[in-house]
């Protein structure tokens, strides 16, 4: 009840209307409106991938003979790109635990390191594509690379999300700490949970596509 | 003993003046609030297009969806006509166009895109924006006493999903290859290889998926989270309980068929094979993109969706026309917690039934024997909510007010609609009724004169709520009843139809087949002159409705009368105005000390206790008996 009272009081004077729970977490479920709304949005996300996984299997054992990706697909920068995701999901985090010791510093460099992650894996990927078109291997060249191309694609529209909310939350975004730290710092830990999970995505994909 | 007395009564007037007192800073409050609030009145465009109010934008959505509705009707009235009287001209078809229809004679192309659009508009722009965007965003925060959605700029963002998504799939009407036309099941081989409305079709879905994920969220997260103080699970609204089952199945089940508009979208543009056989021939010639997909795996993705949206557009009815049922019989709903329960239920069970749309793809009887085993089992979870609804009715001193008269039509309704998918639903019977007329008409009944019907008694119901008017009685009940009589003329031949085997998306109607010839010859122009009728029955629901949108847009409305015209329970009427308070939507936060349906408590001041009073008021006037039904209703 206190939380509506304070937000309440909060309100005076502003447009936006106070929404309780925003910033901490309701007692009786135990968290905060984001957190709970990420986790909803990252189930739904797993359908969307485990739509295309399925998608891929159906394929794969329909058809009479499907390439091995290990032997099309160009292993190394793939394994290199793995390492890069998941050293971003550690620094993703410990962008978190800063600001929730009021490091704001150290949070954004470790934001700002979490984002350059993001961009090698985006050029990594962006040269791994362009060794698949040099040896003529297009989405039309047969379902394999198809399946290849637009997984991976769309795992690459999800990391390129991520940037750019953490190019905003090193930017224009951080402006939110010197009013509202502890919000700032939660919104930093909602799109980490996101990022985590883009990284999940990988770990999936890796394998799937790139070794068996 | 006088003095004593003497003080009591000057405290009696000390009390009555420090109520005065109260009474009076109440007010001055009330009147500084309002100032202020006046002063922070938001620019038109923040006000009513880039809303981020709840109600602003429950109402952009219902008035968009209506739009829809109306167009996606017009559109079935032009292949009604074509249905009705096969080749004749008719001047109103010179509306869509020289190209589609020369001379005013409709041409089968134009006629498979009329189609298309019809079901896609309907299910996609029409119902789930009007049931969840509409019906949903006005009332959920309302009815479990929240300020506003969990995420107002989520809110916002989902509506302006919406829009441009409509917006995308009806523009290819101006395009020269003109819309999808591929039925709004869009299977392949034959939607990969469409004309570009395909194309505007799938990016239009992206957009329309994109919205509805945005929304359920932001529904989910409300509902757990914003519920006021009191407000337990078991005492939320049953519309509430339907929301939020809608909102897991639009959570879960869109995302793969988004996976599918991706991958069709890929087949057209990137020239993959996701969904095309080897060694296709197209106009007599071989197809020359490398082949080794399968047509099926868009039927088990779409279906994926497309079954548990059978439940999007049922659900957030069935919560309606509880609300009603229990205001106007004026008794708690029987059986509330197995309806509740039967909703969680059919929620699960709904991912579990697609495939019973594929009974004739030859996928072995292994697997049909499973869907249809799981189908069998979600039909009992609607029956439990039927029966309850109709048992509700018992013992009840009816109000049949326009409301009520939809939300009671639309139990038999419904309830044909449900019962004819029982042999849709039997691999056997399924062999001779798939793709006929008959699941034509078992769809229908369970969504026009079924979903629609609530959607109707819905806007009756909340009007008042919205603009502090009631429509017209009498108007309203001849659109119902015209309405009821029509609806029924269009879809009940159906069903004599399809047993008699004739065909869906036939451009003439079946009189080309020896076998549907009389059958269609005898029904189609009758159903065509009832879907006229339909349409003519909409006009004094239009009348009524903008006449009193406008009148109250004026300014004239009777906030006081209107405040709770049915002497209805739950929050959204009983604990603030109408309509509500544009700023956070409650004076005060209410505290919920009750069940949804505190109607005829025995022993209470009158037939309703709103949610959040504490205490049942006043003793008893005149020692009236309840109802022995209505007391032992109590004790169940």
């Amino acid at each position: 009840m206190d939380a509506h009272a304070i937000d309440a009081v909060a309100d005076h004077g502003h447009h936006e209307i106070a929404i309780p729970f925003n910033v901490t977490p309701r007692p009786d479920t135990g968290v905060y409106n984001a957190k709970l709304g990420i986790w909803l949005f990252l189930a739904s996300e797993v359908m969307l991938f485990g739509a295309l996984f399925s998608s891929l299997i159906l394929l794969r054992t329909g058809a009479p003979s499907w390439p091995v990706g290990k032997d099309t697909l160009h292993v190394l920068p793939a394994t290199i790109n793995t390492f890069v995701l998941i050293l971003s999901s550690v620094t993703v985090v410990l962008a978190w635990a800063n600001l929730r010791l009021g490091d704001l510093r150290k949070g954004r460099i470790f934001i700002g390191i979490t984002l350059l992650c993001g961009l090698l894996f985006m050029l990594i990927k962006a040269y791994e594509y362009s060794l698949s078109f040099e040896h003529h291997h297009f989405p039309s060249t047969n379902n394999f690379f198809g399946i290849y191309f637009t997984m991976t694609g769309l795992h690459g529209l999800h990391v390129l999300g991520g940037m750019i909310v953490f190019a905003y939350f090193l930017t224009f975004g951080s402006k939110m700490w010197k009013t509202e730290p502890a919000r700032f710092t939660n919104r930093i830990e909602v799109v980490g949970l996101y990022w985590h999970f883009v990284d999940l995505v990988w770990i999936f994909l890796f394998p799937t596509l790139y070794l068996l | 003993m006088a003095l004593k007395r003497q003080v009591r009564v000057g405290n009696q007037w000390m009390y009555a003046r420090d109520a005065w007192r109260t009474l009076e800073e109440a007010r001055r409050v009330a009147h500084e609030e309002e100032r202020h609030e006046r002063q922070h009145e938001l620019p038109f465009l923040r006000k009513y297009v880039f809303s981020t109010d709840h109600k602003v934008i429950g109402l952009q959505y219902g008035f968009t969806a209506l739009c829809f509705l109306l167009l996606g009707f017009s559109l079935m009235i032009l292949m009604r006509l074509q249905l009705g009287w096969p080749g004749h001209a008719f001047s109103v078809m010179k509306l869509i166009g020289e190209m589609r229809a020369p001379g005013g004679v409709l041409l089968p192309e134009a006629y498979n895109q009329l189609g298309a659009m019809h079901g896609t508009i309907m299910i996609f722009l029409g119902i789930v924006p009007l049931a969840v965007g509409a019906f949903g965003n006005y009332l959920v925060p309302l009815q479990i006493g929240a300020p506003d959605m969990a995420f107002p700029k989520l809110n916002m963002a989902s509506y302006w999903c919406y829009v441009p998504g409509g917006l995308i799939m009806l523009s290819s009407f101006f395009y020269s290859g003109g819309t999808a036309n591929s039925g709004w099941t869009s299977y392949p081989p034959l939607s990969d290889i469409a004309t570009h409305g395909q194309t505007f079709w799938l990016c239009g879905m992206v957009f329309l998926i994109t919205s509805s994920l945005l929304g359920s969220v932001n529904f989910i997260v409300t509902i757990i989270q914003l519920r006021a103080k009191g407000m337990t699970f078991m005492r939320f609204p049953f519309f509430v309980h339907a929301q939020l089952v809608t909102s897991f199945l639009l959570l879960l089940a869109f995302p793969p068929l988004e996976a599918a508009a991706v991958l069709q979208l890929m087949d057209r543009l990137a020239h993959t094979s996701f969904f095309l056989p080897t060694g296709l021939v197209v106009s007599g010639q071989v197809l020359g993109n490398a082949g080794g997909g399968n047509p099926l795996l868009w039927q088990h993705l779409f279906w994926f969706l497309a079954h548990p949206e059978v439940y999007v557009l049922i659900l957030p009815a069935m919560g309606i026309v509880a609300e009603i049922i229990a205001n106007n019989t004026r008794k708690p709903l029987w059986g509330y917690r197995s309806m509740v329960g039967a909703v969680v239920f059919l929620g699960f069970m709904s991912f579990v039934v697609w495939a019973h749309h594929m009974f004739l793809t030859g996928m072995g009887t292994v697997i049909s024997a499973f869907f249809q085993t799981t189908t069998m089992i979600i039909s009992i979870p609607s029956v439990i909510v039927l029966s309850a609804l109709f048992i509700s009715l018992w013992g009840g001193s009816i109000r049949f007010n326009v409301p009520m008269l939809f939300a009671l039509a639309f139990l038999p309704m419904f309830g044909i609609g449900g019962l004819t998918g029982l042999p849709l639903g039997l691999a056997t019977a399924d062999l001779h009724l798939h793709d006929t007329y008959y699941v034509i008409g078992h769809f229908h009944y369970v969504v026009a004169p079924g979903t629609i019907f609530a959607m109707f008694a819905g806007v009756y119901y909340w009007f008042p709520k919205i603009t502090g008017r009631r429509l017209n009685e009498f108007w309203g009940k001849v659109h119902f009843w015209i309405s009821l009589v029509c609806i029924n003329g269009i879809f009940f031949p159906m069903f004599m139809q399809g047993l008699a085997g004739v065909s869906r998306r036939l451009y003439d109607g079946g009189i080309q087949y020896a076998h549907a010839k009389s059958i269609a010859e005898q029904t189609n122009p009758f159903m065509s002159i009832c879907a006229i009728g339909l349409l003519a029955a909409q006009i004094p629901f239009l009348i009524n409705f903008f006449y009193n949108a406008i009148a109250s847009l004026l300014g004239h409305r009777n906030e006081i009368e209107n405040e709770n015209p049915w002497h209805a329970t739950t929050l959204e009427w009983a604990a603030t105005t109408s309509p509500p308070l544009a700023h956070g939507n409650f004076h005060e936060v209410p505290i919920v000390y009750r069940g949804p349906y505190d109607y005829s408590v025995p022993g209470a001041a009158s037939d309703w206790i709103p949610q959040h009073h504490e205490t049942e008021a006043a003793p008893p006037t005149g020692g009236g008996m309840l109802p022995a039904v209505a007391v032992a209703q109590r004790e169940m």
